[in-house]
Parts: structure tokens; sequence; C-alpha cells
């Protein structure tokens, strides 16, 4: 009796499998795909390449003045270089650098536990860091005080000053926004309306008009004599419009728990702030995280617009620095060196964002 | 008995300050007492700074006469105009940007949205990568970009980019030609209004049709036909009137056709590509939140690839994607305010800018420019109010 013998498998068509089917299959599926594939592999040559050669095989990296990029096709990073400093200190005295550096030192070294699992009071830390620290850091720059000299606001610039206008709207803007969302929300007519309009106002102007408004019109609505900071006014309005925008979002997560948290809240015999704090905001600003970065992301490329209001960010100091007769046209460079920290800060705050989610999404929201 | 006494009598009341509803009352007073106060004080204050400044209140300063001209005027408009008409010369200015980079914003948005979803995998990476890379950079840093680092360094009107002889770029602009109407062109726009009229009239009763005897009827070609068809045909009855007024490169600048000024081209440009990543996303979202199993309820209908999508799927998409545009729309148009740092005439930078620092109205001149702004959105958070309530999904 013959045992049967299966006879085996024929290998896939060579089209199918491998690189060829992956070609076919997600290329040149049809012939539509297949012109739109080669009209983009054509862009792609035509402007890669270039770009790739503009930016790294043709630049100019060492030397320390315009002569030395004279002869290159490519870029004259030479001029980011030589001005390095400024971009990322602004005007600050140079022998007072190491209080900057001190400042984002000491807060890259406190947020580190926060990224540990086995971190226990991460609460406590992250109160310091939203509470404490801002002092400190405040200490750090203006001095004054421990035998720090002083230092003007006014010299404060570049990146630093926008780090530090990013970090002030942003602990400013979360609590302010989880109040007007909670106002919102409320039973009280008169609370609530005061913060319909409020938030409405805010989210219904541009932020340059804020600005305009937070240069011009502040100094007029207060007594006469008191003067205000340059910067802290650009703060005061970028807090204030930026937790109007927080507001909204919060207020979606509220919205989106159930009501029978409320009522078990109440049934608990909780306070209102009881209730909120333990029960609902916990809940509910977990899941707005995704929205409450955005706000964030927005927030850090709105600082650029102190620059319309004579403060020197980041993107205020590299203009002024094409003004230099030394540096005359090379600001391709300066703002592609500037798009490229905006981008690095923005794009890794979103992908945190996306991580996050996934860390926190418990099952239970759809 | 001791029970039964607790049943029978009243539950002790609370104290008067233990009450919810005393407390309340309570809270808002002291609210109301609290912004009055800080209004109050601020309007004394205004007051005090305005008279030891010697500003005068009041919006006197509109029928003044400005002095100084504008870069850009939709309208006629030079020195010997007033404030008043800075303000609607940059109002225009605003609206004219706004509705241009809508436009455009659109385009690119629904264009890249689909991309991202397209299952040809370069074409998704490219618009992925434009997504990634574009609304993550400051749209500030965008606007200077392309004005101070593309349209400004381009070369004089003598050494003009020439595109078939009838667009030039220089650093002055981009020139076009300009259509000039001449007798008789009328006809073709009332030509037009009346084919829009008819088309509608024909698809309402294709409709009525179909919903009586099912008989489908060829909507979209036969209002196409009478859109195109009928102005055209009154333009070649009538001998063609219009022609082109084409730009010529004089001896210093250009003459005739009509121009683009950089500055409005850098802002256009930049407005477009940077709310066109937030469009593209919000297309790409709005696809996505669409179940499959609708596309496949519409084939087992035996629907084809088309009307599945014209039908089933795109009246659904629109439901998430219809509220983020508006809201992207709305951003752009306050975004537009940016203008200011590249020089581009709008509201902000006429009105907020030059006639603020000649008069020093600081109040009035911010108040109606927020307000503005504030109408603009207001209305259209109205609208989408509206909206929503319409379309939103009725469950069982």
């Amino acid at each position: 009796m013959s045992v049967h013998t299966p006879h085996p498998d024929m290998p896939p068509p060579i089209l199918n499998v491998g690189v060829l089917g992956w070609l076919r299959s997600n290329l040149f599926s049809s012939p539509l795909h297949s012109a739109l594939s080669l009209f983009a592999i054509y862009l792609l040559y035509l402007t890669v390449p270039p770009m790739i050669s503009w930016v790294f095989l043709e630049a100019t990296w060492v030397g320390d003045s315009r002569e030395a990029c004279a002869g290159g096709g490519g870029a004259c990073w030479v001029f980011v270089k030589v001005r390095i400093n400024q971009f990322m200190y602004g005007f600050f005295p140079e022998s007072e650098y190491w209080r900057i550096n001190l400042a984002f030192g000491l807060l890259i070294v406190l947020a580190i536990p926060l990224f540990i699992k086995r971190f226990q009071s991460k609460g406590k830390l992250a109160i310091f860091i939203l509470v404490v620290y801002p002092i400190i850091t405040f200490q750090l720059f203006s001095g004054g005080n421990f035998g720090l000299t002083h230092v003007e606001t006014s010299r404060w610039g570049g990146l630093s000053l926008t780090l530090i206008l990013a970090g002030v709207g942003i602990v400013a803007s979360l609590p302010l926004g989880i109040v007007l969302a909670l106002g919102r929300r409320s039973k009280m007519p008169i609370v609530k309306s005061v913060s319909v309009v409020f938030i409405e106002f805010w989210r219904g102007v541009p932020l340059i008009t804020v600005l305009f408004m937070s240069s011009v019109m502040l100094p007029l609505f207060l007594p006469e004599g008191t003067n205000f900071d340059k910067l802290l006014r650009a703060m005061i309005g970028i807090a204030l419009f930026q937790s109007a925008y927080m507001a909204e979002v919060v207020r979606g997560g509220l919205a989106a728990i159930p009501k029978g948290q409320y009522e078990a809240a109440e049934a608990l015999g909780l306070s209102y702030w009881k209730s909120m704090g333990l029960i609902i905001l916990p809940q509910a600003l977990k899941l707005v995280i995704p929205g409450i970065v955005n706000t964030f992301i927005a927030l850090f490329k709105d600082t650029t617009l102190v620059l319309i209001i004579g403060l020197f960010d980041l993107l205020a100091i590299i203009q002024q620095a094409f003004a230099d007769p030394d540096w005359l046209g090379y600001s391709i460079e300066g703002y592609v060196f500037a798009a490229s920290i905006f981008w690095v800060f923005c794009f890794s705050m979103s992908r945190y964002s996306m991580s996050l989610e996934k860390k926190l999404h418990t099952g239970h929201a759809r | 008995m001791a029970d039964e006494q607790r049943g029978v009598s009243e539950p002790a009341k609370p104290a008067l300050w233990r009450r919810p509803a005393v407390r309340s009352l309570f809270f808002q007073l002291l609210l109301i007492a609290g912004i009055g106060f800080f209004g109050y004080t601020i309007f004394q204050n205004t007051l005090h700074n305005m008279q030891q400044r010697g500003i005068s209140t009041g919006f006197g300063f509109l029928n003044s006469e400005a002095g100084f001209g504008i870069l850009m005027t939709l309208i006629p408009f030079d020195e010997t105009y007033t404030y008043g008409r800075t303000f609607l010369v940059g109002l225009l200015n605003t609206l004219l940007v706004a509705s241009l980079g809508i436009i455009f914003a659109t385009i690119i948005g629904f264009i890249m949205g689909v991309s991202r979803l397209s299952r040809n995998w370069i074409i998704s990476r490219l618009a992925t990568v434009y997504i990634e890379v574009f609304r993550n950079i400051p749209l500030l840093l965008q606007i200077m970009f392309w004005y101070f680092a593309v349209l400004r360094p381009l070369p004089g009107p003598r050494q003009s980019m020439i595109f078939n002889d009838t667009l030039f770029l220089n650093n002055r602009g981009l020139y076009m030609p300009s259509p000039i109407y001449e007798q008789g062109f009328w006809l073709v726009v009332v030509a037009l209004l009346v084919a829009i009229v008819a088309a509608v009239l024909v698809a309402r009763w294709a409709h009525k049709r179909q919903e009586a005897t099912g008989q489908p009827f060829h909507t979209v070609y036969a209002a196409i036909g009478l859109v195109l068809g009928l102005p055209l045909l009154t333009f070649l009855m009538m001998g063609s009137p219009l022609s082109w007024d084409m730009p010529v490169l004089q001896r210093f600048n250009m003459g005739g056709g009509m121009v683009v000024i950089p500055e409005l081209a850098a802002l256009l440009v930049a407005l477009s590509i940077y709310t066109g990543t937030f469009i593209a996303e919000a297309v790409r979202s709005g696809i996505l939140a669409v179940s499959h199993g609708q596309t496949e309820a519409a084939h087992a209908l035996g629907l084809r690839p088309g009307p599945t999508l014209r039908l089933v799927i795109i009246p659904q998409a629109l439901r998430v994607i219809i509220p983020q545009l508006t809201s992207q729309y709305l951003n752009l148009t306050k975004n537009s305010s940016l203008a200011t740092a590249i020089g581009y005439p709008d509201l902000v930078a006429v009105f907020a800018g030059t006639t603020l620092n000649q008069t020093g109205q600081a109040v009035e001149v911010i108040a109606m420019t927020m307000a503005v702004y504030l109408a603009i959105s207001l209305s259209i958070s109205l609208f989408m109010n509206w909206y929503n309530k319409r379309i939103q999904l009725v469950e069982r």
C-alpha cells in the first residue's frame, strides 16, 4: 500500500512576495498609483539630494568669520556657530550664563524621577516643580539677592526667554483653565456667565491684539507711576489667552465623565471641591491629556509672537542677527536653525502625549 | 418612643450659612462685587492716566485726516482720507487674505488628508512628512521665512522670473494679466447667474422625480453643462467682450497687469501651508471616524464604489470634519493678524499699528480691533451651534 505523500506547496508567485510584492501592492497597484508613485519619486529626486547637500555635504561648519563661507555652495553654519551664545542666552551677561544653565539643569534633574516608574512621591515632586522651582528660577535669572548681580529682564532673550515664556504660560494657564472650566459648568448663573464671557472673549481675539493690549493698554489701567515690566505684561497676556483655550479642553473632559461619577461623589458626602479634586478632575484631566499637550504646543509656538512687541525670544534674536552688516544674506540658515529647534520641541511634545495617552488608557474610555 | 418622635419631628434646619442657596448667593454677590471693584478701579485709573497724558476720549478721531499712505488698498485711499477709512481698508485687506487663505488651505488640506490615508506608501509618507513638519513650526517663523528669505531676495524687475510671458515674479511681487471687461460683459455675468438658478431648479426637479419614480437623472452633468455652457455661449455671442491687460517690463518697474505684493504672497503661502496641515488632520480623522462596516454595508446593498463614497462615506465624514474645519477657518482669520510682522496692511497692522501710534487712542482702537475679530468668531460659533444641532445623530 503506498503512502500518500502530498505534493510540496508551490512557492507563491514571485510578484506577490518579497520586495517585488511589496512594491506592487504599495506603489504600483494600479496605473494611477504607478503614475503617482513615479511622480512622487521624481519630486523627491528633485528636492532631497540638493537639500541634503546644502545642509550637510557642502555646508561650512568650521571658521569664525564670513570669509570661511566664501567658497562653499551650501549652508553657512558658521553664522549660527558664531552667535549661538546669543541665540541661547540673549543679552545675558556672559559671566552669568551659569545661572541659566543651572536653572535648566535643575529642571532636568528634577524632572527625571517623574519618568521613573518606581519613584513613589511623584505628586509631591510635581508640586515642588510647579511651585518652588519657578521661584528658584526667577531668583537665578533676575538675581539681586544672595550675592547674585541683578539682570534686567530686557537683557533676557534667546531660547531661554522662549522657554521661560512657555513655562510661565503652562504653569499659569493650567490651574486658571481648570477654574474657568469648573466655573463654566457651575450651577451658579453669575459664576457661569462670567466664565463664559471670559473664555469666549479671549478665544475670539487674536493673540497679537492681546499682546498689543497688554503692552499699550495695561499701563493705562494701572495707577499712575506703577511701572510694569514689559516681559511680565507679555506673560500676563499669554497666560490669560491660553487659559481660555485650556478651559475649553478641560471642559471637554468634564463633560465626558458619566453623571454617575458626580452622583457617587455626592452620595459619599464629599464637598464640591473634594469631589472635584478627588473624583472628577483626575479622571477628566486624564481623558484630555492629548488636548492639554496640544494646547501647550500651541502656546510654545505662540511665544514667538512676543517679537512684535519688542521682546527678544529665539526668533526675534535670530531675526535681529540678520541685520548685522558682517553677516548679511544668511537668513535661510537662521530660519532653518530656529525652525529645527521649535520643531524638535513641538514634535517631541506631541510624541510624548501620544505615549502618555497609551499609558494612561485604562480601558473605559471610548 | 424615641424613634417615633424622630419620625414626626422636622429635621433640624441647617444653619443659615450652611444652606446651599444662601452660600451660592453669597459667593456670587462676592464675585460681582470683586469684578465691579476691579472694573471701577481700571476705569478710574484709565480716565486719570489719559487726562494726565492729554489723550482725548471718544471716537472723534475717526473723522480726522490720516495723513499716511497704505501699501495696498482695495478701495480708493490716500493721505487725505480719514482714520475711519484706514479701519475700512485694513478690514478689507484682512478679509481678502483670510478668504484667499481659506480657499488654498482647504484645497491643500483635503488633498493631503486623503493622501495620508492613501494605499500608496510613498504618497502617504509624503503627506505625513508634510503634516508633521509644517504644523510643528511656528506660523510667524514660516511667514517671516517666506517673506525675508524667499520673496524679498528675489531679483529686481529687470531680472524677473518670467513664465510664459504672462507671469512675472520679482522682488516687487507677482505680476499677472488683469482682465478688462468690455461693453456687454455684464450679460455674461447675468447668464452665469441664470445658469446657476437653472441648475438648482433642475437638481430639485431631478430629486423629486427620483423620489417619485426611482428614475435617476444625470444632475451633475446637466449642472456643469448649464453653468459652463450658458455663460460661454453668451460670451461668444457677444463677440468675446473681455481682453487682458498684460504686465510689461518698463524701464525701472513693471507696468500694466495686476500685482500680488510679496507681503500678501508670503502671508498667503504661510497661512495656507500651516492651516493646511490642521485641515488635513481634520479630514483624516473624519474619514477614519466612519466605520468600515458602513462601506461593507453599502457594497452589500449593491452600491458601486463611487456612490458609496458620495452617498455613504462623505456625508458621515463631513459631520466630523466640518466643526473642525470651521474652527480652523477661524484660526486662519485670527492668524492673518500676524501680517503686521512683515508689513502687510491688514487690520492690526494699519489700524492697531499706524493709526494707534499716530492718534494715541489706545483704548478705542484696540477695542474696535478686538470687536471685529470677536464679531467674526462669535457669528461663526453661533453658526456652528446651529449646524451641530442640525446634524446631531438622532439615536434610539
